[in-house]
């Protein structure tokens, strides 16, 4: 079936704001949805609350709500537009839940809107596990043993039918909230208590457990002509037992035969095609017996979810897009596969290399929680690494994960202990997979440790040949290592710091010797059919040439090396490679995204080719069609610099990638790489306090005092001078990472001395901390010469919560002029003294009417966006193009009037709310300080002060805090 | 001989882990095998010669060189180039009698990962000339595997190779057309290997049906079904017959050359012609008889090279395709239901669009949507239909078995 005509109006669902369990991979989903809409003529409406999104942006859609997710605002926008159709599967469960709680109030069928990609009747039996399960039986696929309960006495009944152990899963819950293992009877009341609390309809599964199976998840399109294509298969590398989104996953699945496969494909079709007839996207998780491979299904998702984000990047096939495209009536043989332009968007992608995906987590933030790893997800972001072989894939994905490891192991970070590895085994949390590695190493046997992780024995050896091989080339040194051997392990993904680790010498000697031994990193093209058409997509990802020799002989040598080294360098062009922010944590997350989908649009503006440069499989940068050319790599210098050699480009964006990217603009700078916009040494200068403060001295602007001391002893002596309470921070990290407000000696030293363990040699910054002071931050472009502030902000809660916990309202509230001339004064001051050229963002402590500078950052900070959205203005963009001194200040239509940071944000304010996952962590207290803990952030726009919900906040604002 | 084994190998090789050139010969994955896994390693190092394995060259027929291991037996092996990119269902590829003569070039990473188990043959053997591929896995996983890949290959003297740049081999083979090849783990001199791919013939015009067909009928199913099909083998896969079984059909396979008195004799309710190797062209014997059974109003199915044989039959042109296509993940869109599928394909020649459109007595049912290609014919007034790519599906999506229960329906009528 062509276009279904009657649809001219459609109104997309987001997801708001970030959470465990739901991240960055809906602005993917959202932004692809609207674009595919609007392509086809379509009206498109968005609303979500989020406003560091790329799918909330004028370009995206023809009317956007930045609004809360509720039926309130559902209806208001129904009222405001004539919309035939929603589409709620973009928005994760979220919108989902949204779309049914607008169906059950009827308000749908009020203003006449049609629900399309999906089924809300597939949505009910997906989600309530006993229709499942019932639905499941009649279509004659096999499920875990089990049954519902909607009492407590009942669900005691069940546990008896299904003995231990077993498992509890509450109904409508996100990420697995609420449920978990139970191993006996002793633990059974109080996780049934809490899995009954956590449903919203106080319902939960008790089903059979598991445990240790091999579980799978395959990605499904349909169309309303009932076509199914599978998209990609995925493998859980960790049994079941560990939620999708905490399991590293491998695509293609690894150990399946064809047999299994099928089997399991035509199942998922069945299923499918059993829970209603919609023209979407659908995820179906199973599990296999591994001793006799039978399948049953765990979990169908009847929308676009986390998976389906991983997927399309895994293979190149655009699900979000063509999903859209079936909503609208569209069947899948009537489109184009988007990667080749030539063949047919009804197929099965086919790959030739193995994607890995690695979880991010971020227990530190949460004392007190429990870090073991179950049924509830609780990773906050992920990285996902490509290679030729699942080695390479894997130990790149760990590359991308920031976590201050070079790979899987080789490091000299290894635990040594044997019983501490075997609890890791046996307890997965978040190192576990580093923790297999180490127990090979250590010599623990084979069978031990299949029997700890239950993982297959396919994967364990791969991690095995990984273990010794390092032993192999430990026996080597710099000058007698063979070509081959160095081939071997950069084929297994080993870094040059790895393999500098092992062989005792310098990561740069080992860069040296690879590239004299002709041992060159390759690029290859994900093209969704394995090279069996030609495609025109630049996206790339690197690997060695597996051949003995790295490229072949005879024959046409041109011709030849171009098929092993995919990417081209485009001739005659200038290019700017931009640096993306890795895995979304806690501190960095979707805003520095994008920031980045900005600077490449801006880049491109400007007449350069843009560069991305990501490893995020959840976010828009990564797209095959945001950048001219995309290079799925981890963001680590290695890799990068890789990368740069072959580009040559003008220079590399290091500021709008967050702290992740900013880390290496010293390298970049050591290495003569030239950086767009502000300078390293200007970087250097804000981040390095001794001479920031003497910056600031000589500009008359006032600082908290402080002092830096590399020791628990210099801290003792350096608080007797600056007066407790103390601030104690380590420098160069993260959202406030292992920032803590001390009170007394004691507890300045306990902090110091963990500081020093988590970063040694990093200097600890002591600061005076300036008790009941009000916070606010403002942020800045700066072109050299100029200043414009973008934005001033006014924090609700003291200073001393981190400003990203904290509700910022834009402009402030209740700053005197004086003050605000002052903030204005200072800011524009420093911007200029760091010899600023883009971003920039300056924090402020208020008490009476002095204003100290608490910090600078000249990078994109987290507020830009939502000041972006708040005033309607591309100030990236703007940023962009004077970093590359494609403009100036003066060229942009800007307020340029003397209070143009006083500018109201329609007649009102916008509130940024931080939003906090701590629902995940049943056994953590809210309680805020200077580390960051919220997850994401949703934008409010009140008219006046007297608003409720400002007037709520703001009566509470001291009521979290704590050190 | 340029054949390098490092010393250590060989004492490897003589602890019990393998026979002669059995360097990956495997067990199931078993300590055993984790332990010499760890000689490999240890004593590569000791012998400051990491060097372990044994070398492997592909070469071209443009004379381009590619070199890796060697898998499988050690031994030399010659055959036409051609590309395989389904991700899994390895075994059934290499016992599929269509790739008889061919070397096979795995695209996805890995390879071996699950073993080989009996049930999963297409053939009574290996049927490839050789395979390459990027990753090898010398052990495997699956708790009801026979044996590992590389004892499997060795055992049916398969020569192969790994950790060649597969993408680039097929994107090279892709530019330049389908062409031969030799690999060799024995003798690695290129003058030698030249010398063999010098008496490598071409596929175009190769007849090689014969070759792998039945020597004599053999019958499979019981007396008492419901439908009687006479099979015409030119290099019949296992679970052809294994869906006409299912579907209550007692079967009769007739070598390649049998005529149709021969298969009239059997008084089948319906003539299946089977996929197979080789240039359809090249086979008039079996195009006759197709013909003579046209004639006959019984109904008649072919699958791949039988459809080729079906529509030369009527009349209409085959052609030797740059590359074909061989995969799991082919879409074909079915003309008279509107429904599409995802078919398992493997076939290097093809049925001349133009010449079938220019027919007024095919019509033309199935078409590859990736590049209009002609993936199905029905013949008009006759209970006869066939199509290009494999509705048995082994490998591949069961998309298409469909098609086996019109070729009952066409027989119950």
């Amino acid at each position: 079936m062509p276009k279904n005509t009657n649809i001219k109006s459609v109104l997309i669902i987001g997801s708001g704001p970030i959470v465990i369990g739901q991240a960055c991979e809906f602005d993917y989903s959202g932004s692809q949805a609207a674009r595919s809409l609007k392509e086809e003529g379509i009206e498109v409406t968005l609303i979500n609350s989020n406003p560091a999104t790329i799918m909330t942006d004028p370009s995206i859609a023809d009317h956007i709500y930045l609004k809360p997710l509720k039926k309130k605002s559902i209806i208001e926008i129904l009222e405001a537009h004539d919309i035939d159709a929603v589409l709620p599967t973009m928005g994760g469960q979220t919108a989902l839940n949204l779309c049914i709680d607008c169906q059950k109030a009827g308000v749908w069928e009020k203003f006449n809107v049609e629900i399309i990609g999906v089924d809300i009747n597939a949505v009910e039996t997906t989600e309530d596990r006993e229709r499942f399960r019932l639905r499941m039986h009649e279509l004659g696929a096999n499920v875990c043993k089990g049954k519902t309960a909607t009492s407590f006495l009942k669900g005691k009944e069940i546990a008896q039918d299904v003995g231990f152990p077993l498992v509890i899963r509450p109904s409508y819950t996100l990420g697995g909230y609420g449920g978990g293992f139970v191993h006996s009877e002793e633990e059974f009341n109080k996780a049934l208590t809490r899995g009954l609390t956590a449903s919203p309809i106080h319902e939960v599964l008790i089903e059979q457990s598991i445990l240790g199976w091999k579980e799978f998840e395959l990605e499904l399109l349909r169309d309303s002509a009932g076509n199914v294509i599978i998209i990609c298969s995925i493998e859980n590398v960790d049994p079941m037992g560990i939620h999708t989104g905490d399991s590293i996953t491998v695509a293609p699945a690894m150990t399946l035969s064809d047999k299994h496969y099928q089997a399991m494909r035509n199942l998922a079709i069945k299923t499918m095609n059993g829970i209603g007839q919609f023209a979407g996207g659908c995820n179906i998780q199973f599990a296999v017996n591994p001793e006799n491979d039978d399948i049953i299904v765990i979990e169908i998702n009847p929308r676009v979810s986390r998976s389906s984000a991983l997927a399309s990047k895994a293979t190149g096939y655009p699900i979000a897009k063509i999903a859209a495209k079936l909503a609208i009536g569209y069947n899948l043989d009537e489109l184009k596969n988007q990667v080749t332009k030539t063949t047919s968007a009804y197929f099965e992608p086919t790959i030739d290399y193995v994607i890995v995906k690695i979880p991010r987590w971020n227990f530190e933030k949460f004392q007190g929680a429990d870090t073991k790893l179950g049924l509830q997800m609780k990773a906050v972001g992920e990285a996902m690494g490509i290679g030729r072989n699942f080695q390479e894939a894997l130990q790149k994905a760990c590359q991308s994960l920031e976590n201050r490891r070079n790979g899987l192991g080789a490091d000299g970070k290894e635990l040594t202990n044997q019983q501490e590895v075997l609890d890791s085994l046996e307890n997965p949390s978040s190192d576990r997979i580093f923790h297999i590695k180490d127990a090979f190493t250590m010599g623990i046997s084979f069978r031990t440790i299949k029997k700890l992780t239950k993982m297959d024995d396919w994967f364990l050896y791969q991690i095995e040949e990984l273990a010794k091989l390092d032993k192999v080339i430990q026996k080597h040194a710099l000058d007698n290592v063979p070509a081959k051997l160095i081939q071997e392990a950069k084929q297994k993904g080993y870094a040059d710091r790895q393999i500098a680790h092992l062989l005792g010498c310098l990561e740069s000697d080992v860069f040296q010797k690879r590239a004299e031994m002709g041992i060159r990193r390759v690029y290859k093209q994900v093209d969704t059919c394995a090279a069996e058409f030609e495609a025109k997509t630049p996206y790339y990802y690197s690997t060695f040439g597996t051949s003995l020799d790295a490229s072949f002989e005879g024959g046409d040598a041109n011709d030849t090396f171009d098929n092993v080294n995919e990417s081209e360098v485009t001739p005659g062009k200038k290019k700017i490679i931009i640096l993306g922010s890795g895995p979304n944590r806690i501190g960095q997350g979707i805003e520095f995204d994008y920031c980045c989908v900005h600077g490449v649009l801006a880049v491109k503006e400007a007449g350069y080719e843009a560069i991305m440069i990501n490893c995020n499989p959840e976010t828009v940068s990564t797209d095959f069609d945001i950048a001219d050319k995309l290079y799925f790599e981890p963001v680590f210098w290695e890799h990068i610099y890789d990368i740069i050699l072959h580009e040559k480009p003008e220079g590399v964006i290091v500021q709008l990638g967050g702290q992740t990217a900013l880390k290496l603009a010293e390298k970049l700078d050591r290495y003569g790489i030239p950086i767009i916009g502000t300078s390293y040494k200007a970087l250097d200068l804000a981040e390095d306090r001794g001479s920031f403060s003497t910056l600031l001295k000589e500009n008359d602007i006032p600082y908290p005092e402080f002092g830096s001391v590399s020791t628990a002893e210099g801290a003792l002596e350096l608080s007797k001078k600056l007066d407790f309470p103390l601030l104690v921070r380590p420098s160069y990290v993260l959202g406030g990472n292992k920032m803590k407000i001390v009170i007394n000696e004691q507890e300045l030293e306990e902090h110091v001395v963990d500081v020093l363990n988590y970063f040694p040699d990093n200097q600890i910054l002591l600061d005076h901390f300036l008790e009941q002071a009000i916070e606010a931050e403002a942020d800045a472009i700066c072109d050299g010469e100029n200043v414009y502030i973008i934005g001033i902000m006014e924090h609700i809660e003291p200073a001393g919560i981190h400003s990203g916990d904290s509700h910022a309202v834009l402009p402030p509230f209740s700053l005197s002029p004086l003050l605000m001339e002052k903030i204005a004064q200072y800011t524009k001051k420093i911007a200029l003294a760091l010899d600023t050229v883009g971003l920039i963002n300056i924090q402020f402590a208020i008490k009476g009417n002095d204003v100290y500078v608490i910090e600078a950052n000249p990078r994109a900070s987290r507020t830009v966006p939502f000041i972006c959205k708040a005033y309607k203005t591309p100030y990236i963009n703007y940023a962009t193009k004077i970093m590359l001194g494609d403009k100036k200040l003066a060229d942009f239509d800007l307020d340029k009037s003397a209070t143009s940071w006083f500018v109201p944000v329609g007649q009102g304010y916008a509130i940024k709310i931080p939003v906090f996952s701590f629902n995940k962590f049943p056994n953590v207290n809210k309680e805020l300080g200077p580390e960051m803990k919220s997850t994401g952030e949703a934008i409010y726009f009140i008219k006046d002060l007297q608003d409720e919900e400002f007037e709520k906040v703001y009566s509470e604002r001291n009521l979290f805090l704590s050190r | 001989m340029t054949n390098k084994v490092a010393p250590c190998v060989q004492t490897v090789l003589n602890d019990g882990v393998g026979e002669e050139g059995g360097r990956r010969k495997t067990k199931k994955y078993s300590a055993k095998i984790i332990i010499s896994m760890h000689k490999l390693l240890t004593c590569a190092s000791k012998s400051e010669d990491i060097n372990y394995y044994m070398e492997a060259v592909l070469l071209l027929e443009d004379q381009t060189i590619f070199r890796g291991k060697a898998l499988g037996k050690i031994g030399t092996t010659t055959g036409e180039l051609c590309f395989n990119t389904g991700m899994t269902g390895y075994q059934e590829i290499y016992t599929d009698p269509s790739y008889f003569g061919q070397i096979v070039i795995n695209t996805t990473s890995h390879i071996g990962n699950y073993g080989t188990i009996d049930e999963d043959n297409e053939s009574n053997s290996v049927k490839i000339n050789g395979m390459v591929c990027n990753y090898f896995s010398p052990i495997y996983s699956r708790k009801t595997a026979d044996s590992s890949l590389q004892d499997y290959l060795e055992a049916a003297n398969l020569v192969g190779i790994s950790d060649i740049d597969t993408r680039a081999l097929v994107k090279h083979i892709r530019h330049k057309g389908a062409m031969n090849a030799v690999i060799s783990s024995e003798n690695t001199d290129l003058e030698f290997l030249k010398t063999k791919l010098a008496e490598t013939p071409s596929m175009a015009g190769l007849e090689l049906a014969s070759k792998v067909t039945t020597a004599e009928p053999y019958f499979l199913g019981s007396e008492g079904a419901r439908f009687r099909v006479a099979v015409l083998d030119l290099g019949i896969k296992t679970n052809i017959l294994n869906n006409f079984h299912e579907r209550d059909c007692y079967c009769k396979v007739f070598p390649a050359k049998a005529s149709l008195e021969e298969m009239q004799e059997f008084q089948p309710h319906g003539y299946f012609i089977s996929n197979g190797p080789g240039d359809p062209a090249s086979m008039p014997y079996a195009v006759e008889t197709v013909k003579e059974m046209l004639a006959t109003n019984t109904p008649v199915f072919g699958i791949c090279l039988g459809h080729q044989v079906i529509a030369l039959a009527m009349g209409v042109k085959t052609y030797k395709m740059h590359n074909g296509h061989r995969g799991l993940n082919h879409p074909v869109k079915n003309l008279i239901t509107g429904k599409s599928e995802i078919t398992s394909q493997n076939h290097g020649f093809g049925v001349d669009r133009k010449s079938v459109e220019g027919n007024k007595d095919i019509i033309v049912t199935h078409v590859n949507l990736n590049d209009d290609t002609v993936a199905g014919i029905k013949i008009k007034g006759k209970k006869a239909f066939s199509v290009q790519y494999h509705p048995e599906s082994s490998p591949g999506p069961h998309d298409s078995r469909y098609l086996f229960d019109e070729f009952i329906r066409l027989m119950a009528d």
